[in-house]
């Protein structure tokens, strides 16, 4: 029997966790109290740096060591939560501030501390109204007990905090796209170098981590570094909150120790596909992962795994798709999505997904030969690596991962689609869905 | 005695409005200009008090002022303007790069489809049909820009993933998670929010109980140590 481990999920189906009381009541707000008054920053710097906790918003860096990354001295310095959670297939930031948003304000507060930051925010997706009420409350209540503010428990050290809201944008969850808006302006993403660490909000330093990032925090502060490492693998360590959905029985957020099979996930713990159904196709870390085939289901769990089978763990969110689902379909709603939201700026990536778009429209619609499946290969390798961000190369990834791994599919579709001869693009589009469950 | 070139000030103000200047987008108005309401005010000047710099309240101005008119509405953008001291051409410039900040007048109430990856695989092509079909809508135009119903109460659109897959397919409903939904629930959706009821309430993402999955195994690690 497959089982989850949960930590930051520990007590997160208890009644009213979302209240202060509550979290307090539970252990809460304990280990905040450790660093700001029994510990010094440097120390509590070096206890998430020697956690190995890595970057849960995709990107998977060391957390400890980007946030020392942050000049030392005497200045304004920021700490952004990315709760921009925009990720096709991603829902994890949803549930943890919606139901433990006092867990991630204690992040906040040990982020703060172990990175000198005196002013943080939250930037939160505008399509999160009824989850950023909550955090505001929770906020508010965290400033009355005195975790928040001018001096924090009476430590003289200062954290502002501020929930702001976006109003719909998936390329604010970029980092850099991320601070922009932070600062009024259209989401584009900053050319890197500077990084943040040194360049961020402001023109200060800057120090932008993930939602369940920072959920960690409190653990790792409560019971230190060495245990933490005793979940999950070496490279790997800790816990993962995977949102899996899809075709599954069961969709929904698990916290699993990295490092499990993928098979437990997908089948332990989410149930599978329906009954008499296969895995045809998952993607393991969101719509911009590489996908895998159902013969890499047994894959560990761990960012390094995900990157030697040519994918990766990204934000941990797994779609699965069965064998009913058409593959090219697939990419092409992938595809819109990615042109959808592309900002505009880098030329590869506005014009990469357009093309793209268009590409697999002719697939579908019969209109395409094998070599346009060549060509859309190639667009594919245009755009990664030649942009400012790697909203492109999400598109990229996954779409040039079905056309490698599902040819024959594409070729069949084009035939399919030529035999039907001039069938419109909405018609050619319609097919019936499948109950689940 | 003669009037000695003496002009009377207003009709130099009525000669000024039979012509007003051209707006200038690029141009701050004063507050006088755009007689913002004092409510409206107060929440933007609230909303730029929380940053270090004025500018970062770009997006709360904007969804004051949409809160305020149902929609973006160059007025409201003036208004917002003169308060935070910035042009109305950055704000519409930001007005126009997010999703959820209407350009132009929409319906009472939203209806946000998720057609992403994980609600099209669990039907969510056709439960927009079905809610346009309910709502008499332009189904062609809920995919893009959003259609208004015939009626005025519904605005409906087609939107990305929306972070709610454990519930796919799902929609936002006046930013209010509800799914699972069936083609079923379509026409349900639209005649309680016609009726100002909460739609489906028993369906909100809220009163969803336990996070996925099982309950965990004991593990012994977990427990060590508090």
């Amino acid at each position: 029997m497959a089982a989850e481990t949960r930590l930051l999920f520990r007590d997160i189906d208890e009644k009213g966790l979302a209240d202060i009381d509550t979290y307090r009541r539970l252990g809460g707000y304990e280990a905040a109290g450790k660093a700001f008054k029994r510990m010094e920053p440097d120390d509590v710097l070096n206890e998430l740096e020697s956690s190995g906790l890595r970057g849960r918003g995709g990107a998977g860096f060391s957390m400890g060591k980007k946030a020392s990354f942050l000049p030392r001295g005497e200045m304004d310095k920021y700490l952004c939560c990315n709760a921009d959670e925009s990720e096709p297939g991603a829902f994890k930031d949803r549930e943890l501030i919606q139901k433990n948003p006092h867990q991630l304000i204690e992040g906040i507060m040990i982020g703060a501390l172990a990175a000198g930051a005196n002013r943080c925010f939250i930037y939160i997706r505008g399509e999160y109204a009824e989850f950023a009420d909550i955090l505001e409350r929770a906020v508010g209540q965290a400033y009355d007990a005195g975790y928040l503010g001018e001096d924090v428990l009476g430590t003289h050290h200062q954290v502002e905090l501020v929930v702001h809201r976006g109003a719909g944008a998936y390329i604010c969850g970029e980092e850099t796209a991320l601070l922009d808006s932070l600062e009024g302006k259209r989401g584009n993403p900053r050319l890197k170098p500077p990084f943040p660490a040194i360049k961020g909000l402001y023109d200060g330093p800057t120090l932008i981590n993930n939602v369940e990032t920072l959920s960690n925090c409190p653990h790792i502060i409560n019971r230190g570094a060495d245990w933490f490492k005793g979940f999950g693998t070496e490279q790997s360590p800790g816990t993962k909150v995977v949102s899996v959905s899809g075709r599954v029985r069961r969709p929904g957020n698990y916290e699993v120790e990295l490092g499990i099979p993928s098979r437990e996930i997908i089948y332990g713990l989410a149930g599978g596909p329906p009954p008499g159904r296969e895995v045809k196709a998952w993607f393991p870390g969101g719509s911009s992962a590489p996908v895998l085939t159902g013969a890499e289901l047994d894959l560990p769990y761990t960012f390094e795994d995900m990157q030697k089978a040519g994918s990766m763990l990204g934000s941990g969110s797994i779609i699965i798709a069965d064998e009913t689902v058409s593959i090219p379909r697939l990419a092409l709603r992938t595809a819109r999505f990615y042109h959808h939201e592309s900002c505009g700026k880098c030329t590869p990536c506005r014009e990469g997904t357009n093309w793209t778009v268009k590409m697999l429209e002719r697939v579908i619609r019969g209109d395409a030969t094998p070599m346009d499946l060549d060509v859309t290969a190639s667009v594919q390798d245009n755009i990664i690596g030649n942009c400012l961000c790697v909203l492109g190369d999400s598109m990229a990834m996954p779409v040039g991962s079905m056309v490698r791994k599902f040819r024959d599919e594409f070729e069949g579709a084009i035939e399919a689609g030529r035999a039907a001869a001039a069938v419109p693009l909405e018609e050619a589009e319609e097919w019936a869905p499948l109950e689940v469950g | 005695m003669t009037d000695g070139g003496y002009q009377d000030p207003a009709r130099h103000l009525e000669e000024i409005e039979i012509e007003p200047p051209e707006r200038d987008a690029a141009e701050i108005p004063e507050l006088h200009e755009v007689d913002c309401p004092t409510d409206l005010r107060e929440e933007i000047e609230a909303a730029v008090g929380r940053y270090p710099e004025p500018r970062s309240a770009s997006i709360p101005a904007l969804w004051a002022v949409q809160r305020r008119y149902g929609w973006c509405t160059p007025e409201g953008i003036r208004q917002a303007a003169a308060v935070m001291r910035i042009s109305p051409a950055h704000l519409e410039a930001v007005a126009t790069f997010y999703d959820l900040f209407r350009l132009e007048p929409a319906g009472r109430h939203e209806v946000l489809v998720c057609t992403n990856i994980s609600c099209w695989m669990g039907g969510a092509d056709e439960l927009l049909d079905a809610v346009c079909e309910a709502a008499d809508a332009d189904r062609e135009k809920a995919t893009h820009e959003g259609a208004t119903s015939a009626d005025g109460e519904l605005f409906i659109s087609s939107f990305q993933c929306m972070g709610a897959c454990d519930i796919a397919p799902m929609a936002a409903i006046d930013g209010r998670y509800v799914g699972p939904l069936g083609i079923d629930d379509a026409a349900t959706v639209v005649e309680q929010i016609r009726a100002g009821k909460e739609a489906l309430p028993d369906k909100s993402l809220s009163r969803r109980g336990a996070a996925g999955g099982p309950e965990p195994e004991p593990d012994p690690r977990v427990k060590e140590s508090i």
